[in-house]
């Protein structure tokens, strides 16, 4: 689905007459190689104790040993487990939600309403992820939040939810969905407009109930655009959002919060080991890429429906 | 005839569920918004009270008062101006550019591109050694380091180049070029023109990318004049820590935190307001954006 060109013969002649194509894609492709590649090639570092001033062929070999050195780490479970949890629980609960919601607008017959809706559930997009975790603090706030408000007045007792490791997924799940939701649905919403509307009219006749014809018709036709976003969050499952994860961060949530995103940039970047942080990386990376393979691979054997 | 009023109960059971569900759901996402709005112009004593739910309470604007006092909002306003400018300057030429090509048919070469370009989806260096060569670019600190990393995304190569093949037909060239136009002529005289709709796609997806990051910022910059909107917010909202060795009296120092949660709401709004207000208006071009993706991925 991602190569759907087909082939071209190769001729100089070809070449020659389009070599002004060539220079349109060569700052791009300088890019790709330069900002994407090369990092590539930097991932060398993760096998040997690098050093700045030798740079990376210059730099002694140690082979495995910071993997090793990782997989022996006190909190080498702790991380795989915090991070795996917040993203699976993250892909049940959030994946779903929006195919539900777009497939009751969609069955909405006033349009303004429907717009009106639609309007408003799109707007958290647009809010940072710093401003919605602010938000998250002045509302949860032990003293002053609206929350704690409410929960005082019911039990007596206030929650300091980011003082709470057990509230940190619930925290991190619920205020996803309440930013992305709305569109998660877009993409939803398109593939249903695009259903035949004789096929509903035949079923009207033939007497199926909305609710019927939502399971016969239109999850159905949206089926494939559903495989192919769950083929990419499974695919990303390691890859939880550092932005949120990082700020919602508190010493006292770190049992729960500490990913491996996080703990990469900390080792990295703020006690510059370079090496073993970039072995810490590309372990998560490469997970990421089976996942993603063997996803694919699983689905295209029970659906017709896969990446490539 | 029972059957189908039997069936009319059911769609109309249906209707006012959904109707109800979803009403609901906007409520829950409209309401912490408009309580932002609400509490940044209330008395922080009655927030803080638990007193302000619908209404305004107590109207005061001295929240604002103090956000455009202290510039640090404001310089961070300009940066992130800044940043969103360049950024989708360099971006937008980047990625018309580099798409058009590959959208042509008789372009030899573009299964290699696009494989050297999508293979960057799925692998990549990863942090360490991204920031590495950033620094050895000379790039950390400077503005450079917030718009050229990440200029490209390959989704956006990707919308773009099946913009062009699907909005810009094969004929409009063929007649150009027996007039004896060039391609970059074309390109340029011919392309551009017709490419606004993609060109202000791209451009917005840059923009609010610029106005919400704070990733880039956080590892690349540590000149506090260079800061996004985004950083300062981050100091001002997550990591506000009262200056308690500054002050003696137990009563101001109440006073103080109460009036620095109402900074914490004013800056949540002068930052957010300026994207909520025209994002009605750009709501159409996102969605055409992500739906010129999705349909032929």
């Amino acid at each position: 689905m991602i190569f759907p060109l087909k082939k071209i013969k190769f001729s100089f002649k070809q070449i020659l007459k389009n070599y002004q194509l060539y220079l349109l894609i060569m700052p791009t492709f300088l890019y790709f190689i330069i900002f994407k590649y090369i990092p590539m090639y930097g991932v060398l570092m993760a096998f040997e104790d690098y050093v700045p001033s030798r740079g990376i062929i210059g730099s002694p070999w140690v082979g495995l040993r910071h993997f090793v050195n990782f997989f022996n780490s006190f909190n080498f479970w702790d991380l795989i487990k915090n991070t795996v949890y917040l993203s699976v629980f993250q892909l049940i609960i959030t994946f779903p939600f929006p195919i539900i919601i777009a497939l009751m607008l969609n069955e909405l017959t006033n349009e303004k309403i429907k717009k009106t809706i639609q309007t408003i559930i799109y707007a958290p997009y647009f809010i940072s992820t710093v401003v919605l975790v602010g938000m998250m603090y002045v509302f949860l706030s032990p003293s002053s939040g609206i929350v704690n408000k409410i929960i005082e007045a019911i039990s007596g007792n206030t929650i300091d939810f980011f003082s709470a490791p057990e509230w940190f997924r619930p925290l991190y799940i619920i205020s996803s969905l309440w930013q992305g939701t709305g569109f998660g649905t877009v993409i939803y919403m398109a593939a249903l407009a695009s259903v035949d509307p004789q096929l509903h009219e035949a079923a009207i006749v033939d007497g199926a109930s909305k609710l019927k014809r939502i399971f016969v018709i239109d999850l159905p036709a949206i089926m494939p655009v559903i495989i192919i976003q769950l083929i990419l969050a499974v695919g990303n499952i390691m890859n939880v959002g550092f932005e949120k994860t990082f700020l919602m961060q508190t010493p006292l949530n770190l049992d729960v919060s500490e990913i491996i995103q996080t703990y990469v940039y900390k080792a990295g970047l703020l006690q510059a080991q370079y090496s073993f942080s970039t072995a810490v990386g590309l372990f998560n990376a490469v997970i990421n890429f089976i996942l993603l393979i063997t996803v694919n691979a699983l689905v295209k054997k029970i659906s017709e429906t896969s990446l490539w | 005839m029972f059957r189908t009023k039997k069936k009319n109960i059911e769609d109309k059971l249906f209707d006012l569920i959904s109707y109800l569900f979803l009403i609901l759901f906007a409520l829950i996402i409209l309401y912490p918004l408009y309580l932002i709005v609400v509490a940044s112009v209330s008395d922080p004593n009655m927030v803080s009270n638990g007193q302000v739910w619908y209404f305004p309470k107590g109207f005061t604007l001295e929240g604002y008062k103090r956000i455009f006092e202290d510039n640090s909002i404001l310089l961070g306003y300009m940066n992130t101006i800044i940043y969103a400018g360049l950024g989708a300057i360099i971006s937008v030429a980047m990625t018309v550019s580099g798409a058009y090509p590959l959208s042509r048919k008789d372009f030899y070469g573009k299964n290699f591109f696009m494989a050297i370009f999508v293979f960057t989806m799925f692998f990549g260096g990863g942090l360490i050694p991204t920031y590495l060569l950033v620094k050895s670019l000379g790039m950390l600190d400077t503005v450079w380091a917030m718009v050229i990393p990440g200029a490209v995304s390959v989704w956006n190569l990707i919308i773009t180049r099946t913009f062009f093949q699907t909005n810009i037909p094969e004929e409009l060239r063929e007649a150009a070029f027996i007039d004896g136009c060039s391609d970059f002529r074309y390109f340029i005289k011919i392309i551009l023109p017709l490419s606004k709709p993609i060109i202000s796609v791209l451009a917005l997806f840059v923009i609010v990318g610029q106005w919400n990051g704070y990733f880039d910022a956080l590892i690349y910059l540590s000149n506090e004049k260079k800061y996004p909107l985004q950083l300062v917010l981050r100091n001002i909202l997550i990591q506000a820590e009262p200056q308690l060795g500054m002050m003696i009296d137990v009563d101001t120092l109440a006073a103080k935190l109460k009036v620095r949660e109402l900074i914490k709401y004013s800056a949540i709004i002068v930052s957010s307001v300026p994207l909520l207000v025209i994002y009605p208006f750009i709501q159409k071009y996102f969605v055409k954006g992500v739906m010129i993706g999705s349909i032929k991925g």
